[in-house]
């Protein structure tokens, strides 16, 4: 009975207060004390984080190589595309890669795509989410357009973005043995479990005069086909990397890894580069020095500052308060 | 025009004149919605949004869904709907309430209860004690013999004291049951809203004294929505009914008020409007640059070679509607809803409760309470708003002797008790001025004592006073008056009662002695409405000396005069007298006129002064006021003297050699003329040093400046921090609030007064003082106050919180609204400018609501400084005057603005670019992190 008059009385006297526009309130007086302190904080703080970041950054190993042009044989240089577009000539291609500092397992491979606009708005509107998860369950695939249906007979999946998937192909060769690639488990889990559908079998898919890019294995479901589901999660920014699986053995200083890969994608027609990155990651995720710079760089002025403010508050100390 | 009201005719008038039937509404079931839309979308920023949502429906250059600007949209105009429909119905409510009211009105000779609305124009109504009256009547009987009945009026002027009403003198002595038969015509003007005239006459049919035209004024008429008191029964005409009342026509919705600060935003959303056509412009030739130019060799996108023929126009419309944030939707509503918190701060706040009153401050405006934080000039009334309007009278002076000045008080003067005890003839005869020369009513309480009503204050001390010395005005039947002196009853009629008006600045009363049958004119008045016709030969000096010493103490001062009149001189004039009483047109000036006729060669006896207190705190006031840099304005109907002397006592002016007092004078236009320039070379001279200088003007030469010298006038008032108005009428008084506001001045006026009520509807800000001269000011007002030291905590804490935290709100709603906009924009540059959206829909409504409108609302009760910091260095306000949102020119404050967000968003987008492109793959296992949705 008690506390509740007075929780009654508490919440009576809590509106008073609000109506008189006198909650307890607190406010914060920029004195020079208090910025230079706040000042020296952010110093203490970020430069450390800083430092760790930069350190786990640096702990990264990556290998990046860029093989669009090597791959291309050197009479066809000239004409790329049509080097590419030609399906009689033979597309398989061997790089070396050497490794200059040992790499942990797991080592991630990517791909990476530069000039490629994933983010264009015609492409990235291109995709039916609900075909994906319902297959031909579903009809209405007017979004997909212009890769929408073939002989009059939907496509699954349709759309820009399937139609064009990447489809150079990569295996990896240490001192003759053959590098084991885990390629399972590249894609979101979410994507796999609530995107795409476990019934959803590819049909008439690249079926059509004009070919894009990869095929799919008809007899595996789209929440298998990882490959296509990485592809589908488009990239915001026009270069981008994409993961192609995993290495799960270490990589020694100096081996030389070769790389046997088939080089089918066309990015030539509009001079994109094609890249294959092998690379360790750290708690912080993969190489990014970014973060680092930008801790330090902003503990470093904030610490400055509060040196300035300090000796301009020893100089110019406010005597006494006077009008 | 006219209209003639048959009395009693049941079928004539039924066509011609609408029913009783009261309507406020705005709107019916039916037209509701094309009507409210069609107000809503009125509106430049409501209409902007309709398109950008239509153009939203074309699925090939949207963006985002539809939803997430629909859903806004949609709900925007929902919730200012419903607040309409809400309102309306309300009106619905009292309206349905009032119209099916039950009253008795006279149906074929039988009186009958029907509803009120059924009461049409001609019918008559009978009411009794405490009902309230449905129409507009003309009185015709009443249960008082005399034919008097007491209304009270509060709503319509907001009096509360009881105004006397009284039956036609031709329907006076008509026996009870002939009320229901009687027959007659009422001549009278079409509705107006004019609630203190009303000019027509009555005529009745045989068998009932088929005498000539009888006038009807506003005295023989009851309105709507006022209440019959004390008064058994009284029963009346409808003249007017329904929405023709003076009520009626009187209601309707003022012109809003727009802030300065509305003004800029609406500014604001203008050049951001423009500007957003030329990002558009921009990026729309670039978008199809680009497609032409390299989106045709990503082959991924297939491009089609040929496209439809508005293909140009694709992609700059799909950047029209990714900009379309740019201008935040949700602006006007966060705004309506934090002024309304506003307003309801000032209602509640309780430190600007009149404790003597218990009325606490209401702010019926909600819209405008930044602006009070920018007020730069205030333009105050005297009596009632600085002063407390609670007269007391202090000294006299008759016949040249001069009571009360040892005492300070008059009526504790021996001298004058023992002039009284006496029965000195001369102050017998300023008593009997005193006592009878008003429109006071007393009234008898149970006990004996009696009480006056008195509708002005000087009448009420008058009466008052005299009471007190000995001579007591003791009750008034009908038209003869009694007044006790001394043990003796002295009995007087009324023959006629020239009222008050502020243009003749006096009123007076014919009496005729009951004793011994002499007809006298007993008046009152201002000093120059009285002394400049007095007698030929009579000497007038002491009475200005005197006038002039009490104005000097601060003290309202009115000269009494009487003068005999002769039997045939009265008749003569009488005639002249009832003819300009009963003219439809111009009456008012017909009446001054004739009354002039008979206003003159009076014998003064003597001079009157009364006391009108300072409020308490007003000094303060307006010093800590002045601090602020409000510049403040006395507009008086009081005289110079008077005037100047309340002025020096509550710091409005310093005394010599602090400050100096510059008087504009003069009778024609040359001398105004020739004082204004010498004022304004002084002005000139003087602004540079530190003194006080201040103007004083009086009505007379405020109009020939306002008329030739308009120009010279408005530089003295640009120049100059303070400035007396005296003897200005209340149209001068909206004059000179118009002038300032003419120069880009915020203007507030205070006032308490019906005199006030044209210059605080004139003003950027009105506030009424709820005082003793009725709440016609506070009703007119935006804000209504109980005292005139509330003004100090309205404009710095209120004014001042309210305009810092809708600043706030409006920077920040369009900062908001930018930088997501130039992330959007410096996308585009990374996506081929093909128009792609970086935030899916659902994300970008709910940044729009969630993120970034409903929690910066909390800002209303953001304090920057504390209350009592402000109100100790007012000096704080020049911040808010000068207008921290609104920088000097306003679009360079417009480009820094822009400048920053584009900045900021240009840092957004290479902090994202540079975490993410070099590592697809940081934070998680996976890849992308920053990855496109369309959904």
């Amino acid at each position: 009975m008690d506390t509740d008059r007075e929780r009654h009385r508490a919440r009576e006297t809590a509106f008073y207060l609000f109506t008189q526009q006198s909650l307890p309130a607190c406010k914060p007086v920029l004195t020079p004390g208090w910025v230079i302190a706040i000042f020296l904080f952010m110093g203490v703080i970020f430069i450390p984080v800083g430092l760790i970041t930069l350190r786990a950054s640096h702990c990264v190993v990556e290998i990046v190589d860029r093989y669009d042009i090597d791959c291309v044989p050197e009479p066809s240089r000239m004409d790329k595309v049509s080097y590419i577009q030609d399906d009689s000539i033979p597309k398989n291609c061997s790089h070396f890669m050497k490794v200059h500092k040992y790499m942990k397992a797991p080592i991630y491979i990517y791909y990476q795509l530069d000039n490629y606009y994933q983010n264009h708005r015609r492409y990235v509107k291109s995709r039916s989410d609900k075909q994906l998860l319902d297959g031909q369950k579903y009809h209405d695939t007017s979004s997909c357009q212009p890769v929408e249906s073939n002989n009059n007979r939907p496509i699954v999946p349709c759309g820009l973005i399937a139609w064009s998937l990447f489809n150079d192909t990569f295996e990896f060769i240490r001192e003759g043995a053959e590098l084991k690639v885990n390629r399972k488990n590249i894609a979101w889990k979410s994507d796999r479990g609530h995107k795409f559908g476990k019934n959803v079998y590819p049909s008439n898919f690249q079926n059509g005069t004009l070919i894009g890019g990869g095929k799919l294995n008809p007899e595996i479901p789209l929440s298998d086909q990882e490959d296509l589901i990485v592809w589908m999660r488009t990239s915001a920014l026009p270069s981008f990397r994409k993961l192609y699986g995993r290495i799960e053995e270490d990589l020694d200083v100096d081996d030389v890894v070769v790389v046997n890969l088939m080089n089918n994608y066309n990015t030539y027609s509009f001079g994109g580069k094609k890249k294959l990155v092998l690379s360790t990651s750290s708690w912080l995720g993969g190489k990014n020095d970014f973060l680092g710079h930008a801790c330090v760089f902003v503990g470093c002025s904030s610490l400055t500052l509060a040196i300035i403010f300090m000796l301009l508050h020893v100089k110019y100390r406010r005597k006494s308060f006077s009008g | 025009m006219k209209r003639y009201v048959y009395i009693n005719d049941n079928e004539s008038s039924h066509e011609l004149y609408c029913d009783n039937r009261i309507s406020n509404r705005k709107y019916t079931v039916l037209n509701f919605l094309p009507k409210n839309l069609w107000e809503q979308f009125s509106r430049f920023m409501n209409q902007y949004f309709l398109l950008i949502a239509c153009l939203q429906l074309w699925s090939l250059i949207t963006p985002v869904n539809p939803a997430s600007t629909w859903g806004p949209l949609i709900f925007i105009f929902a919730v200012s709907a419903s607040k309409e429909a809400w309102d309306d119905y309300n009106r619905y409510l009292s309206d349905k309430k009032a119209n099916e009211k039950l009253v008795w009105v006279v149906r074929q000779g039988i009186r009958k209860h029907i509803q009120a609305q059924d009461i049409h124009v001609g019918n008559i109504v009978w009411l009794r004690e405490n009902d309230e009256v449905p129409c507009d009547l003309v009185l015709i009987g009443t249960s008082d013999p005399q034919g008097l009945c007491y209304v009270e009026t509060a709503a319509l002027d907001g009096e509360t004291d009881l105004k006397t009403r009284v039956i036609p003198s031709a329907c006076m002595g008509i026996d009870f049951e002939l009320l229901h038969k009687i027959k007659g015509v009422i001549e009278c003007p079409n509705p107006d809203k004019d609630i203190t005239r009303f000019d027509a006459n009555l005529r009745l049919f045989p068998p009932f004294i088929d005498n000539d035209v009888c006038p009807l004024t506003i005295k023989n008429t009851i309105l709507q929505s006022c209440y019959l008191r004390n008064t058994e029964w009284a029963c009346g005409v409808a003249v007017y009914t329904g929405n023709e009342t003076k009520l009626g026509m009187s209601r309707g919705i003022p012109e809003p008020k727009l802030t300065a600060m509305d003004a800029m935003i609406d500014k604001l959303t203008g050049a951001i409007f423009v500007f957003q056509i030329v990002v558009v412009m921009v990026l729309g030739i670039a978008g199809n640059v680009w497609k032409d130019t390299e989106a045709r060799k990503q082959w991924y996108v297939q491009y089609p070679i040929e496209g439809p023929w508005y293909e140009l126009l694709v992609i700059p419309l799909r950047f029209e509607l990714l900009c379309s944030i740019m201008i935040p939707i949700s602006i006007k509503v966060s705004l309506d809803l934090v002024k309304s918190l506003y307003a309801k701060f000032i209602d509640w706040d309780a430190e600007m409760i009149d404790y003597e009153t218990g009325i606490p401050s209401h702010a019926t405006n909600t819209a405008i309470s930044e602006d009070l934080g920018q007020v730069e000039y205030i333009m105050t009334d005297k009596t009632g708003t600085l002063t407390e309007n609670r007269m007391i009278f202090r000294r006299c002076c008759i016949s040249g002797v001069f009571y009360g000045n040892e005492s300070g008080d008059a009526l504790k003067d021996t001298k004058l008790l023992n002039a009284v005890a006496g029965s000195s003839p001369d102050v017998v005869q300023f008593l009997t001025v005193m006592a009878i020369c008003n429109t006071v009513v007393p009234i008898k309480s149970k006990t004996g004592a009696i009480s006056y009503k008195a509708q002005s204050q000087d009448e009420d001390a008058l009466v008052n006073a005299a009471a007190q010395l000995h001579m007591v005005y003791a009750n008034k039947n009908a038209n003869i008056l009694e007044i006790r002196f001394n043990g003796s009853v002295i009995k007087y009629e009324v023959l006629e009662i020239l009222e008050f008006t502020s243009d003749r600045k006096r009123m007076s009363v014919v009496v005729k002695d009951c004793q011994n049958g002499k007809i006298v004119l007993l008046s009152k008045g201002a000093d120059e409405a009285i002394l400049p016709f007095a007698y030929v030969g009579q000497q007038t000096r002491t009475f200005i000396e005197a006038v002039e010493q009490y104005a000097q103490l601060g003290l309202r001062t009115l000269c009494l005069a009487c003068r005999e009149l002769r039997e045939d001189e009265y008749q003569e004039w009488s005639l002249l007298f009832k003819e300009a009483s009963s003219t439809l047109v111009d009456r008012e000036w017909r009446i001054a006129e004739v009354c002039q006729r008979l206003e003159h060669d009076f014998e003064v006896l003597g001079v009157t002064a009364i006391e009108d207190r300072l409020q308490d705190g007003v000094p303060e006031t307006i010093e800590t006021l002045r601090k602020a840099g409000i510049n403040f304005w006395m507009l008086t109907g009081d005289k110079q003297n008077t005037a100047i002397q309340i002025a020096l006592s509550c710091n409005f002016i310093s005394p010599e050699p602090k400050g100096q007092l510059l008087l504009i004078d003069g009778k024609t236009e040359d001398e105004v003329c020739r004082s204004l320039e010498r004022v304004l070379l002084t002005m000139r001279i003087t602004s540079s040093e530190p003194k006080d200088v201040a103007f004083v003007v009086d009505g007379w030469a405020l109009e020939i400046a306002l008329k030739h010298y308009r120009k010279a006038f408005t530089e003295l008032a640009i120049l100059s921090r303070t400035a007396i108005c005296c003897r200005v009428t209340p149209s001068q008084k909206a004059q000179l609030v118009e002038l300032l506001k003419s120069c880009d001045y915020r203007t507030l006026a205070i006032g308490d007064g019906g005199n006030d009520v044209r210059m605080i509807q004139q003003a950027d800000i009105g506030v009424g003082i709820s005082g003793r001269e009725g709440l016609q000011a506070a009703r007119a007002a935006d804000y209504s106050i109980g005292k005139f030291r509330f003004l100090k905590r309205l404009i710095l804490v209120h004014g001042r919180y309210s305009y810092n935290r809708t600043a706030f709100l409006s920077q920040y709603s369009f900062y908001k609204s930018l930088v997501i906009c130039f992330i959007q924009i410096f996308f585009s540059f990374i996506s081929g400018v093909s128009g792609t959206s970086l935030f899916n829909s659902v994300s970008l409504m709910a940044y729009n609501v969630f993120y970034t409108s409903i929690p910066v609302l909390v800002s209303v009760l953001d304090k920057d400084l504390s209350e009592g910091t402000v109100m100790q260095h007012p000096q704080i306000l020049f911040y808010c005057q000068a207008g921290r949102f609104t920088v000097s020119p306003p679009f360079l404050a417009f480009f820094l603005l822009l400048y920053n967000r584009a900045s900021e968003s240009e840092y957004i987008c290479w902090m994202v670019w540079s975490i993410f492109v070099p590592c697809n793959c940081c934070v998680c296992d996976h890849h992308t992190c920053l990855c496109l949705r369309e959904k």
